[in-house]
């Protein structure tokens, strides 16, 4: 006999940083798809807090496994695959935390994204921070920190990019960036909120709320 | 309305059975509900006289919302979690159905109907023609199809005077059966469950099933199909078309970790015969199936699956079966499931989402094969309970 458990409630405080800070960025009552969900955190949380219709799509059978057990609309997906499956503006947000840096096809993926959805609400860690540049710099080696923690031969993210470099993006590719914030390791927003090249040397994720211009 | 008995059961006639000895055994009485008015077929054929037979787990609660219907597989039937009439063993699917399981009858009232072309009460080869009990329809039964079987559990479902089910689910054929009411009858499906199934009978699938047919047919006991008017069973076609069949439900890495190349006699070494044990495994499988299945019912029902491609009635777009659906999905399939591949599954998720569904698509990770939904998956399990859970909680069911 097999027992079931409770559906674990999920609270904001479970949640990482760049999943509170977009969670605040996102209108009650909107609908939201999340492209790497995880074990859906943030949409159990959107959907608790802020009536959203909140769906994921996550890479990790186990995840999805996890998450559709606390009955959470997840599927077993990929964000380079699974995106051209989804209509025209069927979302408000389609969000893409932390994800950005491992896809195959990074600019396919945020067309994708902002074809599917209103908005693109889009976190990556900043490949530009200063001790990623100071242990370049200083060892000639592919720099290992706390958030790029693995050795470059083992690593998922095959696509690092700097918050420059983002901004770069977003402007050949004609999106307008509605909103921005670039955050500290401790979650500290401020000094760099009106700087790009401070939050670039000094933010270690950059969190980015985009529309088609 | 525990165990679906009161003002809405209604046992009458009997539906007969042909006994393993080929002879009419005693008339087993299924729960069943008939209707007059009979039921016209997609291939035009009208049945003057249509009966669905059922069962019922559990309570309808006073707003007849928390009503479940479980479609069952091509060889099962109603008799979900119970003492089964014929047989007297358990219920196909008690891991998964019952008090405080993954399916709670505690919580909802489950509805599980023979399919029409069954044997297990509903119309089917083995019903009457007409007015005389002794005429039967046998090969004269005309071709159904899926969305027909769907269409009489339909009759079943107003008769219970339930407007909205709040889940559909079922597994291979059963899945079949789910995917087709979602499409059919959007607005009467809160959730569903397909279970290892596909959105067509794939080529493969259709073949193994014309084996099945061929090893029937070709048995001189089938008599062309009047096996019972001379009070026979084509016992060894039967038997060796579920056999085969067998082998598709299991994978490599289960029948090797069941049986293995172990010998069933020592090192006893004989030309023919069960001299392996995944050999007088089978047999059995054969010869237990027979007791409880009619040959004519088995060749209209995998004539259904092969039929079934739901996309061929949405002008090949399998999306626009499901446009505009409000009903939220639960796509589930098994990492070694040969019959019903994932990527089926996928394909089915895929169009979901395509059609701007509410869909939730997981791969449970298994060895068993396709029979792995009718198994012990505790991951199968935990993710069935929890979509159910969150669907309850959206559709306010307590």
């Amino acid at each position: 006999m097999n027992i079931i458990q409770p559906p674990i409630r999920y609270v904001a405080k479970n949640m990482r940083l760049d999943q509170r800070l977009i969670a605040e960025m996102i209108k009650p009552g909107s609908r939201v798809l999340d492209i790497g969900c995880g074990d859906a955190t943030l949409i159990d949380h959107l959907f608790r807090t802020r009536g959203c219709d909140a769906r994921g799509i996550e890479i990790d059978m186990a995840e999805v496994t996890r998450a559709v057990s606390h009955g959470l609309p997840v599927m077993h997906g990929d964000a380079d695959n699974d995106l051209a499956y989804y209509p025209d503006n069927a979302f408000d947000y389609v969000v893409l935390s932390r994800t950005l840096q491992a896809v195959e096809r990074p600019r396919e993926v945020l067309r994708h994204m902002l074809r599917i959805g209103t908005r693109a609400l889009v976190s990556f860690s900043n490949f530009g921070h200063w001790q990623v540049r100071w242990k370049l710099l200083r060892t000639g080696k592919m720099p290992v920190t706390a958030v790029w923690g693995r050795p470059w031969f083992d690593t998922p993210n095959i696509h690092p990019c700097t918050i420059a470099d983002f901004f770069e993006l977003c402007e050949d590719e004609g999106y307008l960036v509605e909103d921005w914030l670039a955050v500290d390791e401790n979650g500290r927003r401020s000094p760099w909120r009106k700087s790009a090249r401070m939050a670039n040397l000094f933010g270690e994720q950059g969190l980015f709320l985009l529309t088609k211009a | 309305m525990p165990g679906g008995s009161g003002r809405l059961a209604c046992v009458g006639k009997n539906a007969y059975m042909a006994g393993m000895d080929g002879t009419e055994s005693a008339p087993i009485a299924h729960q069943h509900v008939r209707f007059t008015g009979g039921l016209t077929l997609e291939c035009g054929v009208t049945l003057p006289d249509l009966v669905v037979a059922y069962r019922c787990y559990g309570r309808l609660n006073a707003a007849r919302s928390n009503a479940v219907l479980i479609c069952h597989a091509l060889t099962g039937d109603q008799y979900v979690i119970e003492r089964h009439p014929l047989t007297g063993r358990g219920g196909w699917w008690e891991n998964v159905v019952g008090p405080g399981l993954t399916i709670d009858t505690d919580r909802f009232f489950v509805i599980c109907a023979n399919v029409l072309g069954g044997c297990m009460g509903s119309t089917g080869p083995m019903s009457p023609k007409g007015d005389d009990p002794n005429d039967l329809w046998g090969t004269d039964f005309p071709p159904i199809t899926i969305r027909d079987m769907v269409r009489a559990q339909k009759k079943l479902i107003d008769h219970l005077g339930i407007e909205r089910l709040f889940a559909v689910t079922g597994g291979s054929m059963g899945g079949m059966q789910v995917l087709e009411w979602a499409a059919t009858y959007p607005d009467h499906v809160y959730a569903a469950v397909p279970i290892a199934t596909a959105p067509l009978h794939s080529a493969q699938n259709i073949a193994f099933n014309e084996v099945g047919r061929q090893a029937i047919t070709s048995d001189p006991a089938y008599a062309g199909g009047l096996y019972w008017r001379q009070g026979t069973v084509p016992e060894r076609g039967l038997a060796i078309a579920r056999m085969m069949a067998h082998i598709t439900y299991l994978s490599e890495t289960a029948l090797t970790r069941k049986f293995g190349r172990r010998l069933r006699t020592g090192t006893a070494v004989s030309f023919a015969g069960d001299t392996f044990e995944v050999e007088s495994y089978l047999q059995h499988q054969g010869s237990t199936f027979v007791r409880r299945f009619d040959a004519n019912s088995y060749l209209t029902i995998t004539r259904a699956m092969d039929y079934f491609d739901l996309a061929a009635e949405y002008d090949d777009d399998l999306a626009r079966a499901f446009s505009g659906t409000k009903t939220r999905f639960c796509v589930v399939s098994f990492s070694s499931d040969w019959l019903f591949p994932t990527a089926q599954s996928r394909d089915v998720a895929r169009a979901l989402n395509r059609a701007g569904a509410n869909v939730s698509f997981v791969e449970i990770d298994s060895d068993k094969g396709h029979d792995a939904f009718l198994l012990d998956e505790p991951d199968f399990h935990r993710a069935l309970a929890g979509f159910l859970s969150g669907c309850a909680e959206h559709a306010g069911l307590p």
